[in-house]
């Protein structure tokens, strides 16, 4: 893993090379106060928590994050320079995780840019400033999670839209196997473990219990796992797909 | 040394190298020629590690290129066909980065940078982004981040094509500058060029070894290999072809010229010499071909590529 700080600074800087970047940084910031204030009623909810700006996280990530991850390996793939990369002394496993490191700190910047939510919250009332740490923390467990599918997307495809569509698509399973309706309809006739484990998939179910206050350990474990899995797939992926 | 061993490379439909076996010694500037399509690339991928051969294999200086990847990815400066580079990096910072890759920090990773940007004449680009760049210097990147380690093996997949003469020239003079002491791959359509850097030639088609030889041996398998062209007045075609060891007669129509051809292994030029003197033809111009290596080549490779 000693090359892992050289491809991670290097594709973490890429992200600065172009405005992009900061275009991601404000849609997301704008997008989040939208969510929070309108659709979330933070005033109206009268509540000093920030429970109305994480819950909408999931499906602000569902677009966003995929825009972070698309570029990851299709971009390589399309200009060819996945061949120096991947003749350069750097194992396969230190460009996968150097890679997603680098998308993953990012996401992680943008998200610490909302520090306002927490000085307004503080000024209004005493929230449980710990369960908004927790809060921060799912919420970026949980764009790791999206990322590790995105990268795997972007590995797949050459082309950086279709890259973000089949991310997009990915995430929003991950998502909704956790939906009652989904859940319900299943019920019926499937076995009881079956639908267990469907739900136990789901990004959701796992996010609010975090956001929530309570880090669980298996919740820690189903994301470690959940990125592991999709960062080895991803691995996977670009041995077979390297050569097109 | 370079030792490849039953390489070989299938795809799904055809099998792109095809059981190549032969050694490279230390101090050898290898031209790797063959049609499109023949394998070249495909070989140069499995000897950097990019492509995982179907079987057999090579070995870099010891290090087998399955086995010990890593160890051989080290020993190899390589650019790829077209070479590929990150398009939104600036020159210094892409050149940067590979010096870290290769395990350069600090003072000697500065060093490392300023000594290949100088060897390839970078230093007007420095801070501009590689895509910004014209062909000729974005290749002359490619072979700054492949010379920047100094390494012991240099793979270089066509590193002229598509650069106008004087660009051409300058990078045969760089790899000519630079190759000793080392084992030189180079791929490439053009034939002078392997007569012009070149100690050793080898022609694959369709993925299998067709010749193997120095540019003057593979010359001498012309049709033209002593052949002696001439160019002047009243010149007799039966009285030449009827000299010792000449094979035949070519009439080149646009340089209103002849070239006689000789018989296999035959020196023709003294026998040529004496009827011109003889006759008292008045001959302008007179050579002796060492032999055409694109006539060579296209033999060889004839039909190997529909």
């Amino acid at each position: 893993m000693k090359q892992l700080p050289v491809v991670f600074k290097r594709e973490l800087g890429s992200y600065f090379a172009t405005p992009l970047a900061y275009v991601f940084m404000v849609i997301f910031l704008v997008l989040a106060g939208v969510f929070t204030f309108y659709l979330g009623s933070f005033y109206e909810r009268g509540q000093a928590d920030l429970t109305a700006f994480f819950s909408f996280h999931p499906w602000l990530y569902l677009f966003l994050v995929p825009a972070i991850a698309m570029r990851l390996w299709a971009e390589e793939r399309k200009s060819g320079s996945i061949e120096l990369l991947m003749t350069l002394p750097i194992t396969r496993a230190e460009a996968v995780l150097g890679k997603f490191v680098a998308a993953w700190v990012f996401a992680g910047l943008t998200l610490l840019l909302t520090f306002p939510m927490v000085i307004t919250v503080n000024y209004l009332g005493e929230p449980d400033n710990g369960a908004i740490v927790t809060g921060y923390i799912g919420s970026w467990l949980l764009a790791g999670g999206y990322l590790a599918i995105g990268s795997c997307m972007s590995a797949l495809a050459k082309n950086q839209v279709i890259a973000f569509i089949l991310a997009v698509t990915m995430c929003f399973v991950f998502i909704v196997s956790g939906f009652p309706m989904l859940l319900d309809s299943l019920s019926g006739w499937a076995p009881q473990a079956l639908v267990d484990a469907i739900a136990s998939l789901s990004f959701l179910t796992r996010f609010e219990a975090i956001s929530k206050g309570v880090i669980d350990l298996r919740d820690l474990l189903y994301f470690v796992t959940l990125i592991a899995a999709w960062l080895a797939a991803t691995a996977i992926v670009i041995d077979l797909k390297k050569a097109d | 040394m370079i030792e490849i061993r039953n390489l070989t490379k299938r795809f799904a439909q055809h099998t792109a190298v095809d059981d190549l076996s032969f050694r490279i010694q230390q101090g050898e500037v290898l031209g790797f020629l063959g049609p499109n399509g023949a394998g070249k690339s495909t070989t140069m991928k499995m000897l950097t590690g990019f492509l995982a051969p179907t079987s057999g294999t090579a070995s870099i200086l010891g290090f087998d290129i399955q086995k010990d990847t890593l160890k051989a990815q080290q020993q190899i400066g390589y650019l790829p066909e077209g070479a590929p580079c990150y398009g939104d990096m600036r020159v210094r910072g892409f050149l940067e980065f590979i010096a870290e890759v290769r395990g350069f920090r600090g003072a000697e990773r500065k060093r490392r940078v300023e000594q290949a940007v100088a060897q390839v004449e970078l230093e007007k680009v420095l801070d501009q982004s590689i895509e910004t760049l014209s062909k000729g210097f974005k290749r002359r990147v490619g072979l700054a981040q492949a010379i920047l380690h100094d390494p012991r093996v240099l793979i270089l997949d066509e590193p002229t094509d598509g650069l106008d003469p004087n660009q051409k020239h300058q990078v045969r003079k760089l790899i000519s500058s630079i190759a000793a002491d080392k084992i030189v791959i180079i791929s490439t359509h053009i034939l002078e060029e392997v007569t012009a850097i070149c100690s050793r030639a080898v022609v694959i088609g369709s993925g299998k070894l067709l010749a193997d030889g120095t540019p003057l041996e593979l010359e001498a398998r012309s049709r033209y290999h002593q052949a002696v062209t001439l160019v002047g007045e009243g010149l007799d075609e039966s009285a030449l072809s009827a000299l010792n060891g000449v094979a035949g007669i070519e009439r080149n129509e646009r340089e209103h010229s002849l070239t006689v051809l000789a018989q296999p292994g035959a020196v023709i030029y003294p026998q040529v010499g004496e009827l011109i003197a003889s006759r008292g033809w008045a001959v302008s111009e007179l050579n002796v071909e060492r032999g055409r290596l694109d006539e060579v080549f296209r033999t060889l490779t004839r039909g190997e590529v529909v």
